[in-house]
């Protein structure tokens, strides 16, 4: 039952909108400051760029999915209209008006500071208040994804939650708790020197505060994904999920575990203390866990699937899956970038191994392989998958859908393996310009040049994905049926309360955060001494 | 069952959920502050409790290690994009006395002769800087010197604002405007120098840092190399003494040339 088709298509399609505008922005990025690009002798555009990539990539775009998506889900799995649609508008208009905010400096090149912020570099105070308002909108989709599972639970005393409700709203509490960090580091310490109230910023303070959301905000980029490994794609080839305890396990452990961890991105930071970042680089191993059992109950439920379609033997059951697909196409294309990411990962976790590339191209190369391929390309299947039962139309170029998932997973691939490599050359990251006639560095010429080429690819693929949704408006009607998700093997009829409900392990989200982040917070906040002058943006 | 049944120790998910994640934050606490402190041979602690506070983060009076001596003042101005902001008229008129003094070597409208920096429209923040470090010895110059020792605050606040009040005019030095170098607007990122025009003006300013244009070459190419030799050491945090060491001498001579050659008018217009 989706009700309110109107509201998600606009959270869609906002999305889509912006992710093709930063598109455009990242490939321009890529491709000037390559050797085949000719330079504008201008570091400060390249940077204004990067700010609205970074800023609409990281948060605008992933959580205007999470919220469209989120909605789709709480009416279609709990068959419940959305309770409180006012509220999700008057949200939807917040992203608006902060997103638009945000962007008029950015455009104007006054806050060019990036979207980690990077203290004491200061910009204009309205692109930190239009992050805020984009957030705020957000939250407002927390506070109704719980309010619409509390008003069914009341209906539905002692049933067990559907698990795309359950996994979405453990997603939205993450979200919730995790923006929190950024948005201390907003409100306390950079708003009130971006407004002339204060002169100077504690850097390393906002830098732990920023860490707090820097891990987290990947697990909430990669709810939607999960989400849809786990109760879309198995429907959609026409298998089981292998295992719901399994999957509530998993996005159980990432409620408990995305939160305490952040510091692995401090490694390199003197503020911290070591056994701090030994604690979170340990618990980062764990992170790994809820991803284990994920691939592994994927993988058995994709093999459900190929055996009820004939498949036989040890390996021969693959061959059986229908490959024509675009549901099997993206989940396995997501599974390669997410293997091969992972093992990059690993790396990045490692306290020695991790100073060989901090700071590289390797970084950019890592998270645009784990969140650009693994994560996006999901969410282009969401949209595939979601689109006829928004627009009462039929998706009908099948071939077009292929054919774009084929080159965003090639694209990915040529843009982000060259990028690694330069990264594990030295190659420093966020940097607007590189002299390739420098003998130094000559030989990277090529591999760079590589990158640029994928990433043309992605901006074809991307273009097509928008091109298909639109036309996807305007096809033939044909009734799509209620929208569904896929069934478990053994579909549950109790569900142990703690696997039932997100109490005990949003407690202990916030409990790890205080013991893991509490001492070096306010170790940092008490000191004397620790703050250092803005640095304010185009300021003379 | 409801939750409420959940938060006793009677829920097995309870007793492990909370007993396992007791257990790693233990285990891991255990190997973050202790174990691995004394892991390092390198590092000597009195006890556990200072392992474990080293560990944490404490800022500490290190007892075994003492802190290297400073044998030359360092700069301890603080200085942000608000500092001598909207200067009143009579600051510049009390300034404008005081500036006579100056007018020697920096020229009576502020742009020198000799191969003295020329003052006239540099930002105010740049001139009260220098003069606070000419005062307090981090920057020393015999002829400088002695004309700092004596200004009060008040009087290196005023004479800041005077210079900054002053229009900006052409140099003495008329040279064919020279073509930006690389170093100037794209640094050299493989050996960590940031483009000049990032703080010096052309592409961005950040406060304190003095805009060059029209400046004396020889004066400029001084400077560097007295930064480059660690002779000069006012920069804070050593943000121009890192920047010199890794510019080659011609680098050095390009950077000194061009800004040398740049009418002062394309500096933008202090806010
Ligand atoms: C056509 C495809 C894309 C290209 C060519 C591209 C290119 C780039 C480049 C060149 C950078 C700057 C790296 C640096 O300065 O060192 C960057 C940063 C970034 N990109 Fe992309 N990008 C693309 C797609 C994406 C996608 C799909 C996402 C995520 C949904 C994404 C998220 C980000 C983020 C979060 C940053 C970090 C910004 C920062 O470092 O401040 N990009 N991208
Ligand atoms: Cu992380």
């Amino acid at each position: 039952m989706l009700a309110n088709r109107k509201l998600i298509l606009a959270h869609f399609w906002l999305a889509f909108a912006v992710f093709g505008i930063a598109l455009t922005l990242g490939a321009w990025q890529i491709f000037i400051r390559s050797p085949i690009g000719t330079w504008l002798s201008n570091p400060e555009l390249y940077y204004r760029s990067l700010t609205a990539h970074g800023t609409v990539m990281g948060y605008v775009f992933p959580t205007l999915v999470a919220m469209g998506f989120g909605y789709a889900i709480s009416e279609s799995a709990l068959e419940q209209r959305l309770v409180g649609v006012r509220w999700a508008w008057a949200g939807f208009w917040l992203i608006v008006t902060g997103s638009i905010m945000a962007v008029i400096p950015v455009a104007l090149g006054r806050a060019s500071v990036l979207y980690t912020f990077y203290p004491p570099l200061i910009g204009n105070v309205f692109y930190y208040l239009g992050v805020v308002l984009v957030v705020v909108g957000s939250w407002i989709w927390v506070a109704l994804m719980s309010i619409n599972l509390r008003v069914w639970r009341k209906a539905h005393p002692g049933e067990p939650v559907p698990l795309a409700m359950f996994a979405n709203v453990a997603g939205s509490y993450l979200w919730a708790w995790t923006a929190v960090g950024a948005a201390l580091e907003l409100l306390l310490q950079i708003i009130p020197v971006a407004a002339g109230l204060k002169a100077t910023i504690d850097a390393g303070l906002a830098r732990v505060f920023f860490s707090w959301t820097l891990h987290a905000i990947v697990y909430f980029w990669l709810m939607p994904t999960y989400i849809a490994y786990y109760t879309i794609v198995p429907r959609a080839i026409g298998g089981r999920v292998y295992s719901d305890s399994m999957a509530r396990i998993s996005f159980i452990l990432f409620l408990v575990v995305a939160m305490p961890i952040g510091m692995h991105h401090t490694f390199a930071d003197p503020q911290v203390g070591a056994g701090f970042k030994f604690i979170h680089s340990a618990f980062t191993a764990l992170v790994a866990l809820p991803t284990l059992l994920t691939v592994f109950t994927i993988c058995a439920s994709v093999e459900i699937a190929a055996r009820l379609r004939g498949g036989r033997g040890l390996f021969g059951w693959i061959r059986a899956l229908p490959w024509d697909n675009p549901m099997m196409l993206a989940l396995a294309f997501s599974f390669v970038m997410l293997g091969f990411g992972g093992a990059g990962g690993l790396i990045n976790m490692s306290y020695q191994l991790d100073t060989s590339i901090h700071n590289t191209q390797w970084i950019t190369g890592h998270f645009h392989l784990i969140f650009g391929g693994a994560i996006v390309i999901m969410y282009f299947a969401i949209a595939y998958d979601l689109w006829p039962h928004l627009t009462g139309r039929e998706l009908t170029n099948l071939r077009l859908i292929r054919t774009q998932l084929w080159l965003w997973f090639i694209g990915m691939i040529v843009t982000t393996f060259p990028w690694h490599w330069v990264g594990i050359l030295g190659m420093p990251r966020r940097m607007a310009y590189f002299d390739f006639g420098d003998p130094a560095i000559a030989p990277q010429a090529l591999s760079v040049t590589f990158s640029v080429i994928g990433g043309f690819i992605l901006l074809a693929s991307g273009i097509i994905f928008i091109v298909i949704l639109a036309r996807g408006m305007r096809a033939p009607q044909a009734e799509a049926g209620p929208y569904r998700f896929a069934m478990a093997v053994h579909q549950p009829i109790t569900v142990p309360v703690a696997l039932n409900t997100h109490a005990l392990w949003v407690a202990l989200m916030i409990g790890l955060t205080l013991t893991n982040y509490g001492y070096p917070i306010l170790n940092l906040a008490l000191s004397e001494g620790t703050s250092v002058p803005a640095v304010y943006v185009g300021a003379q | 069952m409801s939750t409420r049944d959940l938060f006793t120790l009677h829920n097995s998910h309870f007793r492990i959920g909370v007993g396992l994640t007791a257990a790693i934050l233990i285990v891991t606490a255990i190997g973050g502050f202790i174990v691995l402190p004394f892991a390092q041979p390198w590092v000597q602690f009195a006890n556990v409790w200072d392992a474990i506070c080293s560990a944490a983060g404490l800022p500490q009076r290190a007892a075994s290690v003492t802190a290297p001596e400073q044998t030359r003042r360092l700069s301890e101005v603080v200085l942000t994009s608000n500092t001598l902001a909207r200067p009143s008229q009579e600051a510049i008129g009390r300034g404008a006395t005081l500036a006579q003094r100056c007018a020697i070597c920096h020229g009576p409208t502020g742009v020198s002769r000799a191969d003295s920096p020329n003052l006239a429209g540099q930002y105010a923040a740049v001139i009260y800087k220098e003069l606070l470090d000419f005062r307090s010895g981090a920057r020393s110059n015999a002829v400088m010197t002695p004309f700092a020792t004596n200004l009060t605050d008040q009087e290196i606040a005023d004479l800041s604002n005077y210079y900054a009040y002053l229009p900006r005019l052409p140099a003495y030095h008329p040279t064919p405007q020279l073509p930006k170098p690389n170093i100037v607007i794209y640094g050299a990122p493989m050996r960590g120098i940031a483009p000049c025009g990032s703080c010096h003006g052309s592409l961005d300013n950040k406060a304190g840092s003095p805009w060059l244009e029209g400046q004396s070459e020889a004066y400029m190419k001084a400077q560097l190399q007295a930064f480059a030799s660690g002779e000069r050491r006012n920069d804070i945090s050593q943000q121009m003494r890192n920047i010199a060491r890794a510019m080659t001498a011609q680098e050095i001579e390009q950077a000194a040339a061009y800004y040398a050659s740049q009418p002062p008018d394309v500096v933008k217009a202090v806010d």
